[in-house]
């Protein structure tokens, strides 16, 4: 390809004017925003998908069998996680850089003008949820903390199947676990509390009406999250689901 | 009325500052802030120091030149400019903590005053017009939406103090950016221009040095003018517009 044909017919080289746009302020933005919109599709799903455990074992276990069918594409969507996972933070780290260069002197003394606590511990929360959800793929996925758990079988319509119902059961039996997940959640709440509502004014979709209601649904849907998540393990440690499945 | 000033002092852009403690003695409540700080600057001088250096300019709110951030607020508690701020909002007796706006793309010249040439090169980037010389068109030739001409109003209530930058967690000065970019981008008059500018303004800013917006607010609660927010969602959206259609080709910056 000859280097006039990579060339607009007006302007600059198209992938230089995108990696203009990738690293202006908006760009690198904008990829934050749209990878977060990503990532909180996938904790939605992910959620759902947990639910399942209410309906008995035979539901989450058919469920988890499922999702391990999907081989090679399972694969797909892990990498793709990962690969999302990478340019949220990568993209974010860029810009807190920029950030705090931008101010080499420091006020003496801060005011919080108006700003939120869920805006202010973006950075902290982030990664502490990152933190928990490298603990929660050793603990449920790669099972480095209890190795034995992948022997946990089950009979499933004739078919011996991993006993993932067991698994959490005998995971969230554990308190400490159980604080640990359900802290991180709130955190994960926290972060999406500001997330949720920003990604729309980053994404240039607020006017003066929408950005209460964008921010409202934001919390709720943050919260109702955690209350989602949570409710398992607390399920799970103080009102006995699957107790009878484990002793 | 008394108060303790704790001063932020700095002999020039390169030289290390330091807060110094002065009273402010017989304050009347009526009193402005920066009149507050003549009748200071003039006991210093009575006992032969040297002044506290500030920006001002008209005192009537307008013209956006006085600055300071006053306990950790850019132009002070309250809506409006620090030259606007009356000493009766204050407590007898309040230690006031005063520095410059601080923002690394606002140097600081001496004490308290900032150089914000960094807002005029944003200007000088796509702050204009293109109009053709000679007799004036007809006025009413134009027709421009009740809502369009408000909203564009709204923007051009920017005095351009660079509170926004100050007030920012981030140092960005993206309230500041898109009030300029929309005030003349919403009118048919600088509609030619307005992928232009937008790209040309949002890259000079950057460039600059100011920070990245976070969706903090801030600048918003802070703003003398009460420019909304909402207009750098509308800049976040023009500029990847614009940015796409120059690298398609549809349109050059």
């Amino acid at each position: 390809m000859s280097a006039s044909s990579a060339t607009s017919t007006a302007g600059i080289p198209i992938h230089e004017a995108l990696c203009r746009w990738v690293f202006s302020s908006i760009g690198k933005k904008t990829i934050v925003a749209v990878t977060g919109i990503l990532l909180v599709l996938f904790v939605t799903g992910h959620m759902l998908g947990n639910f399942t455990i209410y309906f008995g074992p035979d539901l989450i276990n058919s469920y988890a069998k499922h999702l391990r069918d999907l081989g090679p594409f399972l694969w797909v969507i892990r990498l793709g996680l990962l690969a999302v996972v990478f340019l949220h933070i990568f993209f974010t780290m860029l810009l807190w850089k920029e950030n705090a260069t931008a101010r080499p002197q420091k006020y003496a003394v801060g005011d919080p003008i108006k700003t939120t606590v869920f805006a202010r511990t973006m950075r902290l929360t982030g990664l502490i949820v990152l933190a928990f959800v490298i603990f929660h793929l050793g603990h449920f996925t790669l099972l480095i903390f209890n190795p034995s758990w992948a022997h946990l079988d089950t009979e499933l319509h004739g078919e011996t199947v991993h006993d993932v119902y067991r698994m959490v059961v005998l995971g969230f039996s554990n308190p400490v676990v159980s604080a640990f997940y359900i802290i991180s959640l709130g955190l994960l709440a926290f972060h999406l509390s500001h997330g949720i509502g920003s990604l729309f004014q980053t994404l240039g979709l607020t006017t003066r009406k929408m950005r209460p209601v964008y921010e409202a649904v934001a919390r709720v849907y943050a919260w109702a999250l955690f209350v989602g998540y949570s409710s398992i393990p607390i399920s799970i440690l103080i009102f006995g689901l699957g107790k009878n499945t484990i002793k | 009325m008394n108060f303790t000033l704790r001063v932020w002092r700095q002999d020039g852009p390169t030289t290390s500052g330091r807060f110094e403690e002065y009273p402010a003695k017989n304050i009347p409540d009526e009193a402005s802030f920066l009149e507050m700080l003549d009748i200071v600057n003039e006991e210093l001088e009575k006992a032969g120091k040297e002044s506290v250096q500030f920006d001002h300019d008209c005192r009537e709110g307008i013209c956006g030149m006085c600055s300071l951030t006053i306990n950790g607020v850019p132009h002070g508690p309250g809506r409006g400019t620090t030259c606007q701020l009356y000493m009766r909002k204050f407590q007898d007796g309040d230690v006031i903590t005063i520095e410059p706006f601080r923002v690394g793309a606002f140097p600081i010249i001496r004490d308290l005053a900032v150089n914000r040439t960094a807002l005029d090169k944003v200007i000088q980037a796509g702050g204009f017009i293109t109009a053709r010389t000679g007799s004036a068109p007809d006025a009413n030739s134009v027709p421009i939406p009740k809502v369009i001409a408000d909203e564009s109003m709204d923007a051009a209530a920017c005095i351009g103090c660079g509170a926004c930058a100050a007030a920012c967690p981030n140092s960005s000065a993206m309230l500041f950016v898109s009030a300029k970019a929309a005030h003349l981008g919403l009118l048919p008059q600088g509609k030619p221009e307005n992928e232009r500018r937008t790209v040309r303004m949002v890259r000079t800013m950057d460039e600059i040095g100011f920070g990245n917006c976070s969706n903090y607010y801030a600048c918003e609660a802070v703003c003398p003018a009460g420019i909304s927010a909402s207009f750098i969602a509308r800049l976040n959206r023009q500029y990847t517009s614009a940015a796409a259609r120059e690298a398609v080709g549809a349109t050059t910056i």
